[in-house]
């Protein structure tokens, strides 16, 4: 029904007679309810197997192994006699933490290197780019590898690595909606009254960068949850012993013809979240600029 | 129903447009007879687009038109353009019916050479084979006062000026001789400097054809200058029509009156003062959020509670005073007063001019 | 547009450079010595020394780089550490095996991605367009190994159709290359066509409110005539983008979808490298992985020019 007046305004505003003093509102767009809401449930999932698992973590238990769910072992037990519900809630917290820390760092990074290339415009904002562009051709998987060969694999070397290369992204994304900031005229008007570089930074390009980055954000963080999740499966990440959901469908695969739920499970998980956060991207820049809706 | 004479290229009947619960115009008629040239004027979001685009059949997805549309180019007008399907319609689009757009700088494909983009229209109608049409392309580009067309019908749109992209789709329009041209605040994107020659060019090819012209726009000195006929629209309805000098001289409608009195068009009744620059108050609402019965009366000065029920129309010259009651309206609307009857005329209950 | 070329192949050189210098720094120069690393912690002193002179781990930093770049530029960069065994031959031979999976996959993803992309935008504010681009959201969210392990276990393990993974030469046995190549190359193509399919899908939308497509209907032609003869070829430019950015993550997705079917690729080669702790191996398949990568970038650049005449001139 909304989508139905949608379209009219659009063939509106289209055939170049826009509505005056019409602005269009921003409206809760499915995109972000459904992905919030997934979202939301991997957190509480997170957060409630810090005070609630329904046993021990990674507990080997003494019971019959390969159990399809039932009523004690909701979602069964795997091969080593573990509860996988268990596993499946501590292993949101492993996804969460990685995805945290990885997205945290390349933000951190990847925002002033991207403020800083837009606004020094001469050869160190070039050098900048260039570098970014370099970086770009390094992905997340292949630094994980090459730090893995190194280190070893770990849960930690997996977020630092998928960190360093999620870096490019933001530096892209801030640099692109800080040169559109620079360009306004309280900037300009701003940089003419003697303001600091930092202080037109800070005061002005932060705050509007912020629902870019934060859009950029969920979606690296989508990204960054199939890393892990990849990497673990190969055996570079997470290490045995600690709950992961690429473990354990790593751990699953030998067993896929008697008990081809220990592989669904976790599969399902890794791609609801990043289903959930996916989404939750995509509503998000709708809500923020309802220009670019429907696209 | 009638029609006036041979000579009838275009006859609207009471279109009316909208989506499902949002009407954008309404009982919207017009006729427009051959090598005749009407203006359409009015504010932004008066409607004057959404009619071009629903004679057209271009309206987009999810709004419809409903009404009476026939289009006499070489055969006669026997169908209603709103009930014949895509198929039948595109095959009149660009060749008995064309229309030149507001925005020359996106209106070619910026992935063709511009002659080939000529071409391309004689050649979905089939007025000529490639060769032809090819060599036809560069003659249309000299039509329309391009300097070198052979080498200019190599360039792509990204190589020409604002100006010169607006002749390329002029002279698409005109390349299969249309028997309506309809021109979309065509010089409106360009530079003053520029505007006189291309309306020129569109005048001398529509005049050369003898095809009827809609030219929309919202600038009355080139409305003054190009038009004969005008029809003037508020809240997607024709407020006023009539021949350009009277409308223009003498506004019976309260909006032309505001149209007039805020435009630079040199009168008397448009200089008031020096201080205050007379403009119409308040803003074109969103669509669908006219008021009923008189679509002008939230920002007219002359509205009273009698302006709550539509007005009729009157028409110009004719009986004095007031049209048919009130209540009648829409029933009159329906019954539609004929072509004759719309040509000149206007609705409104307390028009200007008479003595208050 | 000769020199556009000639620009961006030089920007393509120095990204080289610059990606080997880093990837050379992120081996060496980091705290950790590959001759340790390949021996182990037990093993003695004088062991891991002798390591080091055979290899010359011992010189500079900087010989050390160079000489891996003229072996590299040379196509021969040098033996394994432990297996002694020649490293280009090894990367030439896997390297195949990975390019026939990864394009098979990139066609794959193509031939459903554009169709689907198309129908997604053209039906967009209809119910299956609605419902397909919903599908195409989720097929984004499983990752490629996922997918791979669930096509295993129902055509390989269930079914019985294809064997479960492995590889054949397709010369001395056709059948059975085309039967291994299938689930790898579909497991590869899936994501890759959601995520290509929602990308066709905003560009060609992004077309369809173009005027000039507008033009074109008033010319006389139908809506899916204009959108074939004057959209596609618009809504191709961000596309190949897409294409190109996606075949890069193609060659590494390549790299756990070998693990998961057991074929003897680029990336089996890469991880064998890193369990077995060959960090020359390692270097040099990260460095061949990342020169593709960079050469993809660089092709699509001069695609660019191909398909937009307004960049050809500068003057956009």
């Amino acid at each position: 029904m909304s989508e139905v007046q949608g379209a009219a305004a659009d063939a509106v505003t289209d055939s170049g007679q826009a509505p005056a003093g019409g602005s269009p509102g921003r409206r809760l767009n499915p995109s972000l309810l459904v992905g919030g809401a997934i979202v939301a449930v991997v957190v509480g999932l997170a957060l409630l197997s810090y005070v609630w698992t329904p046993y021990a973590p990674m507990r080997v238990l003494p019971v019959e192994p390969y159990q399809t769910p039932n009523a004690e072992h909701w979602l069964g037990t795997d091969r080593l006699r573990r509860d996988v519900l268990t596993q499946i809630l501590v292993g949101a917290r492993t996804t969460l933490f990685v995805g945290f820390v990885a997205v945290g760092v390349a933000a951190l990074v990847g925002v002033p290197l991207g403020i800083l290339a837009a606004m020094s415009p001469g050869w160190l904002g070039q050098l900048v780019m260039r570098g970014n562009d370099v970086l770009l051709a390094f992905p997340a998987l292949l630094l994980a590898i090459m730090f893995a060969a190194l280190y070893g694999g770990s849960t930690r070397v997996a977020m630092i690595a998928i960190g360093i290369a999620t870096i490019p992204a933001f530096a892209r994304i801030t640099r692109s909606g800080a040169l559109g900031v620079m360009r306004t005229e309280y900037v300009v008007a701003a940089r003419s009254a003697g303001r600091s570089p930092l202080g037109i930074a800070v005061r002005h390009v932060v705050p509007n960068v912020a629902g870019l980055v934060i859009v950029q954000a969920s979606v690296s963080f989508a990204i960054a949850i199939l890393a892990e999740a990849a990497l673990a499966y190969l055996g570079l990440g997470t290490p045995t012993g600690q709950a992961s959901w690429g473990r354990m469908l790593y751990e699953a695969q030998t067993t896929l013809r008697s008990a081809p739920h220990l592989a669904l499970i976790p599969g399902a998980a890794i791609a609801l979240s990043v289903l959930g956060f996916n989404l939750f991207g995509d509503g998000l820049r709708d809500w923020l600029d309802p220009r670019l809706e429907d696209r | 129903m009638s029609r006036a004479g041979d000579r009838t290229v275009l006859a609207v009947e009471g279109l009316d447009v909208g989506t499902g619960h949002t009407p954008l115009l309404h009982d919207v008629s017009f006729a427009i007879a051959r090598g005749e040239r009407v203006g359409l004027i009015g504010e932004s979001g008066s409607g004057k687009s959404l009619t071009a685009l629903a004679v057209m059949g271009l309206l987009g997805e999810g709004l419809h038109a409903r009404g009476d549309v026939r289009l006499s180019g070489r055969t006669p007008a026997t169908r209603n353009l709103l009930e014949v399907g895509e198929r039948e319609m595109a095959r009149l689009r660009g060749d008995a019916v064309s229309m030149v757009f507001q925005e020359p700088m996106t209106a070619l494909n910026p992935t063709m050479r511009v002659g080939a983009q000529v071409a391309e229209v004689m050649r979905i109608h089939g007025t000529r084979d490639t060769a032809g049409a090819r060599a036809r392309a560069v003659e249309l580009l000299d039509q329309v006062g391009l300097p070198d067309p052979a080498h200019l019908a190599r360039s792509y749109p990204h190589e020409l000026s604002g100006g010169q992209r607006q002749r390329v789709v002029l002279a698409i329009a005109l390349a299969n001789d249309p028997a309506l041209l309809i021109c979309d605040e065509p010089t409106t994107a360009l530079d003053v400097t520029v505007q006189a020659t291309v309306l020129d060019l569109v005048v001398r090819g529509v005049q050369e054809r003898e095809a009827a012209m809609l030219f929309i726009t919202h600038d009355l000195a080139v409305v003054a200058t190009v038009c004969e006929r005008v029809l003037v629209m508020y809240g997607g309805r024709i407020v006023e029509a009539g021949p350009v000098g009277e409308v223009f001289a003498d506004p019976r409608h309260r909006y032309t009156q505001g149209l007039i009195g805020a435009s630079d068009l040199t009168g008397e009744q448009g200089r008031r003062g020096r201080g205050a620059l007379p403009t119409i108050p308040g803003t074109v609402p969103p669509a669908g959020r006219f008021p009923d019965g008189c679509v002008f009366r939230s920002r007219c000065a002359h509205a009273t509670d009698e302006c709550g029920t539509p007005p009729g129309w009157t028409p110009r010259g004719g009986a004095d005073g007031r049209g048919s009651a009130p209540d009648e309206a829409e029933e009159q609307a329906g019954s539609a007063p004929g072509e004759a009857g719309r040509a000149a005329g206007y609705a409104c209950f307390h028009p200007a001019g008479d003595a208050a | 547009m000769v020199l556009r070329l000639l620009h961006r192949a030089m920007v393509f050189v120095l990204s080289v450079l610059a990606a080997s210098v880093l990837v050379f720094a992120f081996m060496r120069v980091l705290p950790g010595d590959p001759a340790r690393v390949a021996l182990g912690i037990n093993a003695s002193e004088a062991s891991v020394a002798a390591l080091r002179e055979q290899f010359g781990l011992d010189r500079p930093v900087v010989v050390q780089y160079l000489d891996w770049m003229r072996g590299m530029l040379t196509l021969d960069p040098g033996i394994e550490f432990i297996s002694k065994a020649a490293i280009g031959p090894q990367i030439a031979d896997r390297l195949q095996v990975t390019l026939i999976l990864v394009t098979t996959s990139m066609i794959f993803a193509v031939l459903v991605a554009v169709p689907v992309g198309i129908w997604m935008a053209v039906r967009h504010r209809h119910a299956d367009g609605v419902v397909m681009s919903a599908a195409s959201q989720v097929g984004v969210a499983i990752p490629a190994f996922l997918a791979g392990i669930v096509l295993i276990s129902v055509f390989a393990v269930r079914l019985r159709w294809v064997p479960s993974g492995g590889w054949a030469v397709p010369a001395q046995d056709p059948v059975g290359f085309l039967q291994r190549l299938v689930l790898p190359s579909i497991a590869l193509a899936g994501v890759q066509a959601a995520v290509l399919a929602r990308y066709v899908r905003s560009a060609v939308l992004d077309v369809l409110r173009e005027d000039y497509l507008r033009t074109a209907r008033a010319k006389g032609l139908r809506p899916v005539q204009a959108l074939w003869r004057h959209g596609l070829r618009n809504a191709a430019v961000p596309v190949v983008t897409v294409l190109g950015l996606q075949l890069a993550t193609l060659l590494v997705g390549a790299v756990v979808i070998e693990r998961v079917f057991v074929i003897p690729g680029l990336g089996s080669l890469l991880l064998d490298s890193v369990a077995q702790r060959e960090i020359l191996t390692v270097q040099t398949v990260v460095m061949v992985l990342v020169v593709a990568t960079l050469l993809i970038t660089f092709l699509v650049d001069a695609l660019y020019l191909v398909i937009d005449p307004r960049l050809r001139t500068g003057s956009r």
